[in-house]
């Protein structure tokens, strides 16, 4: 099996690793980096658990080859808090109850920090268009989306 | 494990020498996101992947004299933010924009889901409409295609072995022109298109008609461009009897697939609705400019 040397940054940090053709980043983040955050839900780019960027756009890692990554920079649920202080929408996901068996929960708030680098001010309806690319069986998505709308309140100095 | 192997030319010649080599073995990557579920499922032919995303020529998006000229891999979110062509092709632009979540956005491209082969691709009819051509590279140099010669059933192209698309043109818009793009699907977003309809049409100084050309997608083995449906609207104010010829010529010219997303009968007369709504729009756009 080819193996291919990919250098990228991840999270600020330079990293390295080794992959196939045939890995996507969702599976070098894994079982190459031990970066576990980004979940594989439907490996179809359905689910959105394994959501991360690269350099700054919101993907699906489950549909980017890991050769793919060259010279990338890729930002995961791993580089969202800042050491032990969670990130404000992560705060707002504890604080509404946002989650309950968690697998989604990831890929929602890579995907909520992204929503509001682009949009610090979205309207509801803004919000769920967004994520609709996230999909959460536990929830019913209320909580999610009220946990994002506060966290970005918070995040504009409201 | 299989031995697959991966390329990453840096230029339109680079990766011609690499198809042409591959003898139809390699598969082009774009956004990746029909080819790597294809490749998942174990459904991807092929022993090679060429990723083209590294050619500058297929990420930029020109300005021209007479047009715009948008790379075939530039995605649906960089499409999107791009204002003037937003403002001249608001139809093709809906088609891409239509496929997918944020995170299909990110990566899905023009290129990719005319060269999927899909006939319920989103952004195709809007580019047939627009009477887009693309630009074909290949071993014998490069050539230039209408875009409704490119698929020819369902996986299928035109394109021959060592043959990608480079780039897309889109004319400048003529006064008094309008497009859109509408879908059908039993939810409002994340699905595939049960019937897809593009209308893209110019009105000269009186509001009568001059020119249109009418797109439909998920109705037959492949995007169709309906020149009866357009001949309906052309030479007309574009008012309801025209309109209801052009909703009969649209379904007229249907010869979908019966499944479990929508009947034959079903597609068939919502081909006919959602085209005259497309029109309507365009028409609409057409008078606002």
């Amino acid at each position: 099996m080819a193996k291919y040397h990919v250098k990228t940054t991840i999270n600020g940090d330079p990293a390295e690793f080794l992959c196939g053709t045939e890995q996507t980043v969702l599976d070098c983040l894994r079982d190459e980096l031990g970066l576990t955050g980004s979940k594989e839900g439907c490996s179809s780019g359905d689910c959105g658990a394994c959501s991360i960027t690269l350099d700054g756009r919101l993907v699906c890692a489950c549909l980017v080859l890991g050769v793919e990554t060259e010279g990338k920079d890729i930002e995961t649920i791993e580089g969202i808090a800042d050491g032990d202080d969670l990130h404000p929408i992560q705060k707002h996901f504890l604080q509404e109850a946002a989650l309950q068996c968690g697998i989604c929960t990831p890929g929602f708030i890579v995907a909520a920090k992204a929503l509001l680098a682009e949009n610090p001010n979205p309207t509801e309806t803004e919000t769920r268009y967004w994520l609709a690319g996230n999909l959460c069986r536990c929830t019913g998505y209320d909580k999610i989306v009220t946990a994002v709308m506060n966290a970005a309140a918070e995040m504009r100095g409201e | 494990m299989s031995d697959l192997q991966f390329s990453s030319p840096k230029s339109v010649k680079e990766a011609v020498k690499i198809l042409s080599a591959s003898k139809g073995k390699a598969r082009v990557l774009a956004g990746g996101t029909d080819l790597l579920v294809q490749l998942r499922a174990g459904r991807m032919s092929g022993s090679m992947i060429v990723d083209i995303k590294n050619i500058p020529e297929l990420r930029s998006i020109k300005k021209e004299k007479n047009g715009f000229t948008i790379g075939a891999a530039v995605s649906g979110a960089e499409l999107g933010a791009h204002k003037a062509i937003n403002k001249a092709w608001p139809g093709v632009v809906e088609g891409l924009e239509l496929i997918g979540s944020t995170q299909i956005q990110g990566r899905a491209s023009l290129g990719g889901n005319l060269c999927n082969g899909s006939p319920a691709a989103d952004s195709v009819p809007g580019l047939i409409a627009a009477g887009a051509t693309c630009k074909i590279a290949g071993p014998k140099g490069l050539r230039t295609s209408k875009v409704e010669d490119i698929v020819l059933g369902p996986g299928k192209t035109s394109l021959k072995t060592g043959e990608f698309v480079v780039s897309f043109f889109l004319p400048t818009r003529p006064k008094r022109s309008g497009d859109a793009y509408l879908r059908f699907i039993p939810r409002t977003e994340m699905d595939i298109a049960v019937v897809g309809a593009s209308v893209s049409l110019t009105l000269d100084k009186v509001g009568v008609c001059s020119e249109a050309r009418v797109s439909l997608g998920a109705v037959a083995p492949k995007p169709l461009l309906v020149a009866k449906a357009a001949s309906a609207i052309i030479g007309t104010k574009v008012d309801d009897e025209a309109l209801t010829e052009l909703s009969l010529a649209a379904s007229a010219a249907c010869d979908p697939i019966d499944d479990k997303r929508g009947t034959v009968e079903y597609r068939t007369k919502v081909a006919g609705v959602l085209a005259r709504r497309a029109a309507t729009i365009a028409l609409e756009r057409a008078r606002g400019n």
